[in-house]
């Protein structure tokens, strides 16, 4: 029984993950930057939401919401103003670099607007979940829900991308700019709306993760950006597929290690895989292999 | 026997078979040329000899050494250099460090030695300069030793790689279409130098190229490949004289 | 005098001006302190500012000289930092002359970051680009996890060794506890100075200015600025990567030590060993521009001091740093802030060297 607890409670964790490394891959494919400050905007949903709940009142379904419009403003504005003048740029690390400024700005913003003291997050779910097997399996509302929500945002991200105009214009985008635009796609606006995404499923992920693990602090968002984006690249960067299954793994990865080897070696495990599987393949589970042209 | 022996090459890419029973036989300073419509496989053959792909059929002798899947660093050793259809410099750096990375496998001192400048860096640094400087002057590119391989012109860029080439002491050079985006004045200057390189180095070449004036004007003997498949070989004139050739680059 | 000047090359030239500029600095330092007239936390600022540097110019031989982005240096600062405080704290009252006890543990942390230079650099640098430094980012999150759950502790029968917790050594009563976990090793004798890490500075100049400078630089820069040609000229690829990793892993083993010996408590977390360090040293590395070890000096001396300046401001200090990091990104490489520097500010040095 306590593997399959263990089991759902990694897909659960490793949903969080997918939902994170979906947007970290669609930026990543489409502007082909490490989006450092992605973790940040994690939190800045979470604590929006936080916000919402607490100080104005409003039902959990409605901070969601608002957390999802802040947070795909803020993911256009860093765009705009951060990354846009750099796309051309003669190096691909002063992208890289500023992402990492975005991420110390937000984290020193919220810093001084929430203080240093670690909020604890209520949650979302107010459902207390299911209980099996005469109450040896609990599963709870939050496991549920995030589980159920990652599927559906991976469906309708899916679709999306395949049947839509603005979806066949990012991936476009993502395999050829300069092509794109001969064929009169917007890349400016696409690139936009790929950052919007990203970030409103950093809010939702934000959110979910903060329900699970309550405790809110400027730094919530790192340690699972950075998972996650070992996620997306476990997966293989760029492909959403890839991200999903990347993240899922991952989560069962972390929960199975800190239930049978470590819980303080965790984190060294799931690294571990990760590099584990890019020597072996090294561009990821299901990543395109690039060959340089001679 | 030839410098350049190749007998019945061969490499597929997924279903495609790029390059098929390719032969070439070439002599000590011969200049062969290597030609044939786009996409033919010319310089498949190219990344062929120079082991940048491992052919899946085929025998390649250099000076009868077999060198046949070896790495491109052990072809590069065992005398076969090249250029690049789309020009590869060190960028940023010099145009003389260029000259001198290709010096690199000739000229030897150690790290520590390096590092600590030790007498015998000072005196192999010194050497590789003037052996870099007088392959600079052999393409009249000494004024521009110390500017960075990335500020040269077009036309001097594609001599600096030559000059790269040749400061590996090859016993073959491999020239991938040379004359590539030069006007007609600059491909007889080249075509020039091609000859001059031939005769001061006692160099074999083997080019690939696009340029009829420049294949017909300086090599001997060519090949002709098409969909991966040799369609001709012989005497230039010859060659170019044949039906099927023609029809090949003109269609039907 | 001025005729030795010309006849010297353009690159001894600069990294002549490189070694004046850090002996100014120091010697200006220097007086500084001891005419008092510095506050005392600018004063202890001087090691660190050292061990930034010697990171900000390793890291620099891997991303400029050699052209592949690493994004877990600040695990091989960690691996040096507690290879070395282990050896100084089991060695304190062995050698008891600092100096030989301090050189010797200087030269067990580059030796070990070395080794696990060559460790890592040989699966790692068959990736290319960002799936490199993922992988350079999760080896250095290891290592400083796994530094974290190590026990080691010593008594009459020897070494003992547990990844559980301190009781799981099983010693003796006259045991020791070395590294105690996630507490780390204390009572790390602080035998780092101002002096050692300018000889340290130096030192690494030293070895990276000659490197870049010589037959194997040459073969690393050309492998940066295209692997293929360089593999068509017969450069042994696979060496001179890892000649450039495991060179800036040494370097960062002995900032490491550096780190370590300043410090009583050695523990290893997110902020000191961990991927924020890692960024925060390629900050330096990118800000002072790429390849430029000059500028990497000058990024990390300013980039550490600024926090300290800004002190004044207190709750603001960090949000200006972030502001001025990104201003400072753009201004430095959008392609239109070059366009606008050109035409407004005439730079004159900047000025493209004149071709026919």
């Amino acid at each position: 029984m306590s593997f399959i607890s263990y089991l759902i409670n990694g897909l659960s964790l490793g949903s969080v993950y997918a939902i994170i490394a979906l947007g970290y891959t669609m930026v990543y494919g489409i502007a082909k930057m490490l989006n450092f400050a992605h973790g940040d905007v994690i939190m800045v949903g979470a604590y929006t939401a936080f916000i919402a709940m607490t100080q104005a009142g409003v039902s959990p379904v409605v901070s969601v919401a608002m957390a999802v419009c802040v947070c795909t403003a803020l993911g256009i504005v860093i765009e705009r103003i951060a990354y846009k003048p750099l796309r051309n740029a003669s190096s691909s690390l002063a992208v890289l670099i500023t992402a990492i400024g975005v991420s110390y700005l937000l984290q020193n913003i919220a810093l001084l607007v929430f203080g240093e003291n670690a909020k604890t997050f209520q949650s979302v779910i107010k459902w207390k979940g299911i209980s099996l097997a005469d109450g040896k399996l609990n599963i709870s509302g939050e496991t549920i829900v995030t589980i159920i929500v990652c599927l559906v945002i991976m469906t309708v991200l899916m679709l999306f991308v395949q049947k839509t105009k603005p979806g066949q214009a990012m991936r476009a985008v993502s395999e050829d700019k300069g092509a794109a635009q001969l064929m009169g796609i917007n890349v400016n606006g696409t690139i936009a709306l790929t950052f919007a995404i990203g970030s409103a499923l950093a809010a939702v992920a934000g959110v979910m993760y903060c329900s699970a693990y309550p405790t809110l602090s400027a730094y919530t968002g790192s340690m699972p950006g950075i998972k996650a984006f070992v996620a997306a690249v476990f997966g293989g960067i760029g492909s959403i597929p890839g991200a999903f299954i990347g993240g899922l793994l991952l989560g069962v990865i972390e929960i199975f290690s800190k239930a049978y080897i470590s819980s303080l070696m965790a984190d060294a495990i799931v690294f571990a895989v990760l590099i584990i599987v890019l020597l072996v393949k090294p561009t990821g589970l299901l990543g395109k292999k690039i060959q340089e042209k001679v | 026997m030839a410098l350049l022996d190749v007998k019945n090459l061969g490499i597929s890419f997924g279903g495609l078979r790029a390059v098929n029973a390719f032969d070439i036989s070439i002599e000590k300073e011969e200049l062969y040329g290597l030609i044939g419509p786009n996409g033919a496989g010319k310089t498949t053959v190219f990344n062929l000899l120079t082991g940048v792909y491992k052919p899946d059929s085929g025998k390649v002798l250099l000076d009868r050494k077999d060198i046949t899947g070896k790495k491109t660093i052990e072809i590069s050793k065992a005398g076969i250099a090249r250029t690049f259809q789309n020009i590869r410099l060190f960028k940023k750096l010099s145009v003389l460090d260029n000259v001198k990375a290709g010096l690199h496998n000739k000229h030897h001192y150690s790290t520590v030695e390096g590092i600590l400048r030790l007498p015998r860096y000072r005196r192999v640094e010194k050497e590789m300069d003037e052996k870099a400087m007088e392959l600079l002057k052999v393409f009249d590119l000494e004024k521009y030793a110390h500017i960075d391989a990335a500020n040269l012109p077009y036309g001097q860029q594609r001599r600096l790689e030559i000059a790269r080439a040749l400061a590996t002491e090859p016993k073959l050079l491999l020239l991938d279409e040379p004359a590539a985006g030069m006007n007609p004045n600059e491909t007889g200057e080249l075509m020039d130098m091609i000859r001059f390189v031939r005769e001061e180095f006692h160099m074999t070449i083997l080019l690939i190229e696009h340029d009829m004036k420049l294949v017909s004007g300086i090599c001997e003997r060519l090949t002709v490949l098409n969909f991966g498949e040799m369609l001709a070989q012989g005497g230039t004139s010859d060659v170019l004289n044949d039906p099927q050739v023609i029809t090949a680059y003109l269609g039907e | 005098m001025s005729g030795m000047l010309k006849k010297m090359s353009k690159n001894t030239k600069n990294s002549l001006i490189t070694y004046g500029i850090v002996i100014a600095a120091y010697v200006i330092m220097q007086v500084l302190i001891s005419a008092g007239s510095i506050s005392s936390l600018l004063e202890g600022l001087m090691v660190p500012l050292c061990y930034y540097i010697i990171l900000a110019v390793s890291l620099n031989l891997v991303v400029g000289i050699l052209g592949e982005l690493s994004l877990g240096h600040a695990g091989f600062m960690c691996i040096g930092a507690f290879s070395s405080a282990f050896f100084s704290k089991c060695m304190r009252d062995v050698i008891t002359v600092d100096i030989v006890r301090f050189l010797l543990a200087l030269l067990i942390g580059i030796v070990v970051a070395a080794i696990f230079g060559i460790l890592i650099g040989i699966p790692v640098l068959r990736l290319k680009g960002d799936y490199l430094a993922i992988v350079t980012l999760a080896f250095g999150e290891i290592i400083k996890n796994l530094v974290n759950v190590l026990y080691i502790g010593k008594d009459s029968n020897g070494f003992h060794f547990s990844t559980k917790d301190a009781m799981a050594l099983n010693m003796e009563p006259d045991g020791m506890v070395i590294v105690n976990g996630p507490q780390g090793i204390t009572g790390t004798p602080k035998d780092a100075t101002f002096l050692i890490g300018f000889i340290l500075i130096l030192i690494t100049l030293f070895i990276v200015l000659n490197l870049i400078n010589s037959r194997d630089g040459r073969a690393i820069m050309s492998i940066r600025d295209n692997r293929i040609a360089a593999e068509s000229i017969g450069i042994n690829i696979t060496k001179y990567k890892l000649m450039a990793f495991t060179i800036s892993a040494a370097l960062a083993g002995a900032a490491g030590v550096l780190y370590a010996h300043n410090l009583s408590t050695l523990t290893a977390t997110t902020n000191n060993f961990g991927y924020n360090q890692s960024i925060m040293i390629l900050v330096f590395v990118v800000l002072g521009g790429i390849g430029n070890i000059r500028g990497s000096i000058i990024a990390a001396v300013i980039l550490t001091l600024l926090p300290e300046l800004l002190r004044g401001l207190d709750d603001y200090r960090m949000l200006i740093y972030a502001v001025v990091l990104i201003v400072m990104m753009l201004f430095n490489w959008a392609p239109k802030a070059i366009e606008w520097r050109e035409r407004h500010l005439r730079f004159g040095k900047r000025k493209k060297e004149a071709v026919q």
